[in-house]
């Protein structure tokens, strides 16, 4: 089976495991993610705050090029990247005339009708129904999902169920054989593109998210976004400014949570590029 | 000189939000991460933008709160009249910035934004090595020349880091889309 991919800037460098670990499970499972041709930058936090016009027009190029490849359904692994396309695809098609406008300067027809999924959205579809039969490793762990912000807001366009207390990466992995905890900190914002230009509120909204996991009990935090992982993870020496405290807890993507589960290699996962050791044991 | 009808008016036209339905419960605030940090919080930012006031519009203008703003969408997402805040920010901070307001402790985040966009332009794609050193060049009277040096050996031993872009190949059609862009569009 094909399915489109946008895997977006932060998959080719910074979060190149998330893309590995996506692209074995899929394998794996029998499903191939086929590039869009050609794809560029969604544009991210840096269009939408600076230029209106590019917020909109730089993911529509993506979905104009989608359309030409004859794509059905696309997934975008990235929260951030995704946000911008569901929202451009969103804002298009309650405006006619700006959808006109941008397909004309795309000089790319535009019919705007492509089903877009986030990653929780084609795991549910694709994997959850066949956990089953592809888990061959159970991770016997306490963990807590994060799910950050983009997955679940804004509710009004994503008509997530449960925004405030989202359950799906919790049911998923439950049944990877892990304890996901009840904790309060699920949707709250890791800092999310302030990484660079105003590292310490990274450390301060991440470590609270950290600490809230730690204290609860998590051996790993579950997450489905780049800015997320590299947040929590490439940030923790900021985190542990912040809580003035050492954390070891590692940081794992829920394709890698499935890619171990499925007993695909520590490799194959990508654990070996994170900046906090993942130390999750799996009964072989 | 700006008619107190002319800002709700404007904000309206750019962003389909009437800031006049807002009613000072609190939530937007209450809610958001960076609150403490702001120097005016959301939910004043509201009410002043219902005063329609040029002074106080000046005022948000030159805030920092515009550009802590995280876009994590809480705000709009529990605000009972539904309005779209982050799309107001989005507003303010690019009013702020065609109007040489920008807060002075906000000069770094723009200049992320900048050389963000700027490394997009060229390539198509985001380089992150590209970016970094773009920044840093931007930010330098900032103090960030020395910040996450430490970062990038880490980074490059585990992959993450490229040192040439990946470049797209429709080039021409992407600067299509940076140059003549339509100004302020009648919906």
């Amino acid at each position: 089976m094909k399915i489109g991919f946008y895997p977006g800037c932060s998959l080719t460098g910074s979060s190149r495991e998330y893309n590995e670990s996506l692209l074995s499970i899929s394998k794996a499972a029998g499903i191939e993610l086929v590039e869009i041709t050609d794809w560029n930058c969604c544009g991210a936090t840096a269009a939408h705050n600076l230029n209106k016009e590019l917020s909109v027009s730089l993911p529509a190029r993506n979905l104009a090029l989608a359309e030409l490849d004859e794509m059905e359904e696309l997934v975008v692994p990235c929260a951030a990247c995704y946000n911008r396309l569901i929202m451009t695809q969103h804002e298009l098609n309650e405006d006619e005339a700006l959808k006109n406008l941008i397909a004309q300067k795309l000089q790319m027809p535009l019919k705007n009708g492509i089903k877009i999924l986030n990653v929780l959205q084609f795991l549910e579809k694709y994997f959850v129904p066949r956990l089953e039969e592809l888990v061959k490793n159970p991770l016997e762990h306490d963990v807590a999902c994060y799910y950050g912000c983009l997955l679940v807001r804004p509710n009004k366009v994503m008509k997530a169920e449960r925004w405030e207390d989202p359950m799906t990466m919790d049911v998923i992995m439950q049944k990877l054989g892990a304890k996901p905890i009840d904790w309060p900190f699920k949707t709250e914002c890791c800092g999310a593109g302030f990484s660079v230009s105003a590292p310490d509120i990274v450390g301060e909204l991440s470590g609270k998210i950290v600490r809230s996991a730690v204290d609860r009990g998590a051996k790993a935090l579950v997450v489905a976004c780049p800015m997320c992982h590299s947040n929590l993870d490439m940030r923790r020496p900021a985190i542990e400014s912040y809580l003035k405290r050492k954390v070891d807890v590692p940081v794992i993507y829920i394709t890698q949570a499935i890619a171990l589960a499925m007993g695909l290699s520590a490799k194959e996962a990508g654990i070996q590029r994170h900046f906090v050791p993942v130390n999750l044991t799996v009964n072989r | 000189m700006m008619h107190k009808e002319d800002l709700s008016v404007e904000i309206r036209k750019n962003t389909e939000v009437n800031v006049r339905e807002c009613y000072q419960c609190g939530k937007c605030t209450a809610g958001c991460p960076v609150a403490d940090r702001m120097d005016i919080r959301p939910s004043v930012i509201m009410r002043m933008l219902q005063s329609g006031d040029a002074a106080d519009l000046d005022k948000i203008l030159r805030s920092n709160s515009i550009w802590l703003c995280l876009t994590c969408e809480t705000c709009y997402s529990r605000c009972p009249m539904e309005l779209d805040i982050p799309k107001i920010m989005d507003f303010l901070r690019q009013k702020s910035l065609a109007e040489g307001k920008v807060h002075r402790e906000a000069r770094k985040i723009v200049a992320f934004h900048k050389s963000f966009l700027g490394r997009v332009k060229n390539n198509g794609r985001l380089h992150e090595m590209g970016l970094i050193v773009d920044y840093k060049i931007r930010s330098v009277s900032s103090g960030t020349l020395f910040q996450d040096v430490l970062l990038a050996p880490g980074m490059f031993s585990r992959g993450k880091l490229h040192i040439l872009p990946e470049q797209i190949k429709d080039k021409k059609g992407l600067s299509r889309l940076f140059k003549n862009q339509f100004k302020s569009r009648k919906p």
